[in-house]
Order: structure tokens, then sequence, then C-alpha cells
């Protein structure tokens, strides 16, 4: 495993760059990154839909959320990658193809996600709101989703890990990322398919490991300093 | 106009021998995912130190890696490991469907455990002190006391997977089980009808689903305590 390692490994942190194609590692990094990022803004318009006071809004909404959740990562890609050329009219790159079905499956998960932090928040917060004359989206915006949105922060950074895991599926649209990489060295030994797929599994679980390490220490983080942050609002309160 | 893609009696028999396929290996693997679930789940709050950390490890593997690689490791590197007799049984009885099964049980089972014993963790230590108190036996405090209770919190993480396996049996489509994710690429290919066909096969996996969160639902609501 030591000797694919020491042959392969640059190939598969980061392809053929910068001599080719960025991919391995890297791609896979990249992709998922730019994928939680591009569907944070959608999933938080799918959580407000979803807890929208307007029936038909939420109903929408809704099957969105219900149709996305229902179909294979697997098909959501494939749609993608035949859907959005005939739709623009031109051939599109394959990670684009990746990058699109992704957002468009995350923004379903994290959707729920921000659902379930407005869901969370004490009613009082939104009736206060409302009470002191603001309306539905200003109390939306200036006083639920600030607070909802930090309280959710660490169920959205778990789903980088899922995203990460996600993105081994671009190797059936030929996406240069980590499985497709290790394909190709398999391939390319093809006496040793268990070492190859081991140290590829290796690699993923040192990745989602650190990662999920990486999130629970912000996690910790977050509620040392929340707690920080409302004994100094209550400090300030008793100085007025 | 064109006439439907269904109406051809060849696309009916792939695309019903893909959804008998993907049923299948849903349906076996669920069945022995659960068992091993079981298993896992008591070894962790039962077993000693060595067990519990090799289960551990065991749940941390199967969440930490896509179980995409975990099929890939099994279907493409596992056979190299076993001794010939074996690799020759496994290719003569569909080794496809055989390993990616494995893979697919290993993976959700896993995931189920930590379901189980979370639910488990959720019923306080009180609960199985005064059943003991009680006189109960060790078998029926956990029969009639901690079980109910720990399903009843367990259920709805349970269905979750539940549907996140059936999903998952698409991914076996990469190693070459005819399944319905299998049937819908060769259906595409072979007529070039790609917005009929993925319609259909959106339909097939919605159906199956949609299904699974409904008895999920109500499953839930069944066990869930009267709010008083």
């Amino acid at each position: 495993m030591l000797e694919i390692l020491d042959t392969f490994g640059v190939a598969l942190l980061i392809g053929q760059y910068p001599h080719g194609p960025l991919g391995g590692l890297a791609m896979t990094l990249i992709l998922s990154a730019s994928a939680l990022l591009l569907a944070f803004p959608l999933a938080v318009l799918v959580g407000i839909g979803r807890t929208a006071p307007l029936q038909p809004v939420a109903r929408v909404a809704a099957l969105y959320t219900n149709a996305i959740r229902g179909l294979p990562i697997l098909l959501v890609v494939f749609w993608s990658y035949y859907a959005v050329p005939a739709l623009l009219g031109k051939s599109v790159n394959a990670v684009a193809v990746m990058l699109i079905a992704l957002v468009i499956y995350e923004s379903a998960y994290l959707g729920e996600i921000v659902r379930a932090g407005i869901l969370a928040l004490p009613k009082g917060q939104d009736e206060a709101a409302r009470a002191l004359g603001l309306g539905y989206w200003l109390s939306l915006r200036k006083v639920v989703l600030p607070q909802a949105l930090r309280n959710m922060s660490p169920s959205m950074l778990n789903e980088f890990v899922v995203v990460v895991k996600n993105t081994s599926v671009a190797y059936v649209i030929g996406v240069n990322e980590l499985t497709n990489q290790a394909y190709q060295v398999n391939s390319q030994l093809l006496s040793k398919p268990f070492e190859v797929y081991s140290l590829l599994a290796i690699l993923y679980f040192v990745l989602c490991y650190l990662l999920s390490a990486a999130v629970r220490m912000i996690e910790r983080r977050l509620t040392a300093s929340s707690r920080h942050a409302t004994v100094t609002a209550g400090a300030s309160l008793s100085a007025v | 106009m064109q006439t439907l893609l269904l109406s051809s009696p060849d696309y009916q028999t792939l695309l019903l021998h893909g959804l008998g396929l993907t049923a299948r290996l849903f349906v076996v693997s669920w069945i022995l995912a659960m068992l091993l679930a079981c298993l896992l789940a008591g070894l962790r709050s039962a077993g000693g130190a060595w067990v519990r950390a090799l289960v551990a490890g065991f749940v941390e593997y199967h969440r930490n890696v896509p179980g995409l690689v975990q099929i890939f490791v099994w279907y493409f590197g596992i056979p190299q490991l076993l001794p010939s007799g074996i690799q020759g049984w496994i290719n003569r009885h569909d080794s496809e469907f055989l390993l990616s099964c494995v893979a697919l049980t290993l993976y959700a089972a896993a995931y189920m455990s930590e379901d189980l014993r979370s639910g488990l963790r959720s019923v306080g230590p009180g609960q199985r002190e005064a059943a003991l108190a009680i006189g109960l036996s060790r078998l029926q405090t956990l029969r009639l006391v901690l079980l109910p209770q720990a399903l009843r919190a367990a259920v709805p993480p349970l269905v979750n997977q539940t549907l996140a396996l059936f999903k998952a049996t698409s991914l076996a489509m990469t190693v070459g089980v005819a399944e319905l994710m299998n049937a819908t690429i060769r259906m595409e290919t072979e007529t070039f009808r790609t917005f009929e066909v993925f319609t259909i096969a959106s339909g097939c996996y919605l159906l199956v689903s949609w299904t699974i969160m409904a008895v999920g639902a109500y499953a839930s609501r069944r066990i869930a305590l009267a709010r008083a």
C-alpha cells in the first residue's frame, strides 16, 4: 500500500495538476465546499418557505424537500447530467454538472436544518418582535434568522462531511475527484484492487474523521461563547 | 406522437426486473442490517472494553467512508484476499448482488446500531433500577421496560436510516447489479428518451421513498406518548 502511495500519492491528492486538470482529494474538497456555500442561500429560502404562514408556499416547499429527499443522489446527478445541457442548449463541464446536482440535493437537506432551527426558537422571540411592530420579514431577518442560524451552525457544518461523502458519486459522470482518481490508479495497476480501495477508504476516513472532530470543536466553542454572549447581554441589561 | 416507452413489453420487463432487484437488495440488507445492529448495540452496551472499542471502530469506519467506496472495497477488493475456492463460489453465485448486499448491510447496520444505542441511552438509569427493584428479571426488565421506551426514541432515526438504505441500493449499479438505476441507464442509452426514462425512474423511487416516509410517520405517531 505504501508503494502505491509513493507512486500515486500526488495524483490522489491533486490529480494531474499543474500539468493537467486539478483532481483527486483537492477536487473533492473544492466541490464539497462550493456546493455547501452555494446551497446555503437556497436552503435558507427553503427553510423560510417550509415555515411560511402562507399554506401554498409551505406546501410547495414541502413538496420540493420531500421530492429531493426521496431520490437517490445518483439519480439527481444523472438528471443534472442530462437535463442541464438540454436546458442550456450547450455542453456543460462535468464538474459544473456535479456542483449543480449537489447544490440541489443539499438545499433540501440543509433546508430541513434551517426549518428545524426556526421551529426550535422559542415562540416568544417572534411574538415579541411582532408586538414591537416589526412585520413578518423584518422579524424574520432581524430576530428569528440570526438566532436560528447561529444555533444550527453545528448541524450545518456536519453537513459538510455528508457532502464530502456524496461527492464520491461524481465518479459516475467522470469528474476527476478522489474516487475516480483511485479508480484510474486501480485500472493502471490491475492486480492490487484491495490495496488501492483500502487506501481510498483510509483517505476518506481520515478526511471525514478530522472534519467531524473540527466540527465538534467549533460546536464547543460556539456553546461556550453563546453562554458568554447571554452573560454580557444580561450585564448590559442590568447596567441600563 | 411517439408511443410511450412503457408500452413496449421489452422495457416493461427490464424495468420490472430492475425494480425486483432493487427490492431484493433493499429487503435482504435491511433485515440483515437490523439483526446485526441489535447485536452491535448489545455488544456496545454490555461487552468488555475491547469489544466496545471494536464496535466503535466498526461504526466510525462506516460513518466516515462514502457508501460507494464501501461497495468498491467489497466488490473489487475483498475477493482478492479470499482463497480461490471461496472466490469461485462467490463468482458462481451472482457476486455483484452478493457483495453489494454485504456492503449495504454493514453500512446500514453501523448507523442503525447507533440509533438503537442512543435510544437505549435515552431511557434513564432509574427505569432499570426500579424495574429490578420491583422484582422483574433482567430479561423482563429489558423486554417490558427498557426496550419499549428505547424503541420509541429510536423509531424516527431508524425510519430515516431505512430510507437512506433504500436510496443507497442505487449505488450497486456501479458494480453492475442490474437494479432500477442500472435498468434506467440502459433504457436511456438504448432509446435516448432521457426525460421520459428519468421521469419513470424518479416516479418509481419516489413511490417507495414516500411509502417509507408515510409508514414511518404513522409508526412514530402510533408509538408517541399521548400529549398531556
